[in-house]
């Protein structure tokens, strides 16, 4: 199954990228999909995506603990949030 | 609640701002406005400007979920949020929240949530410049206690 993946701030400068689709597969946990992309794209990238306190959202909702992915799923991550 | 979430570039105007919320219904009694602005100091360093960045779609969906959190808490009568991006000056305003209710105190109340939970919940990301270069900023400890204040140890929230 494919799915989208964005990365913003200071998360898309460290890996240069702000967003890929990917192919991952039927059943894969955010954990599975960090891992995939670590052995992808090397140790920038696992380092960057297993930071304490980096943030992960599904389809736009913030996840805590590891959840399982679905098709088409939209996964960003980002640094925690600095408005207002 | 008449609710009015806003994210651009441009800059907002505060009367008509006001009056909308003043306008939006007859039982209106008070109206409290906030106006977040850049500082040109942050961490003793000489602040030349600041970038804003937000997730588009995800930013809108936080600010809408905070503004029914806070209509459940007080009685309020309409609310507004515009958050600008982009490329800000110092002395240019960032943020504006403004709630309109029949009494002084679910206004003061209703806009301080709104804007402790849009500091903490909101996905805005601000990136800065100083003589030394540009630096993202990092989440300050008093926004999280502040946004934390209005929950109990059980995540209910209890403040007001």
């Amino acid at each position: 199954m494919k799915a989208n993946l964005v990365f913003f701030a200071s998360i898309r400068e460290q890996l240069g990228c702000d967003g890929l689709v990917v192919e991952l597969p039927e059943t894969c946990k955010v954990s599975d999909l960090v891992l995939q992309l670590s052995e992808e794209h090397g140790d920038l990238w696992r380092v960057t995506l297993t930071a304490e306190n980096l943030k992960i959202a599904v389809n736009q909702e913030l996840v805590s603990g590891d959840p399982l992915l679905a098709a088409d799923d939209e996964i960003a991550f980002f640094p925690p949030v600095t408005g207002g | 609640m008449k609710k009015k979430v806003l994210i651009c570039e441009a800059p907002f105007d505060l009367q008509l701002e006001h009056n909308e919320l003043r306008t939006a219904a007859l039982n209106v009694g008070a109206i409290t406005t906030f106006v977040g602005t850049v500082r040109d100091i942050n961490q003793d360093d000489k602040v030349r400007g600041l970038h804003l960045e937000h997730y588009p779609g995800m930013t809108e969906k936080e600010l809408d979920k905070i503004l029914s959190e806070a209509e459940s808490r007080w009685r309020l009568i309409a609310a507004t949020v515009i958050h600008r991006v982009g490329d800000l000056s110092p002395g240019e305003e960032i943020v504006f929240v403004g709630i309109a209710s029949e009494h002084r105190g679910d206004a003061f109340k209703g806009c301080e949530f709104v804007m402790d939970y849009l500091k903490t919940r909101a996905t805005f990301w601000k990136k800065e410049t100083t003589i030394d270069g540009e630096r993202w900023l990092e989440t300050r400890d008093s926004d999280v206690e502040a946004a934390k204040s209005w929950e109990d140890t059980s995540g209910n929230l209890t403040k007001g």
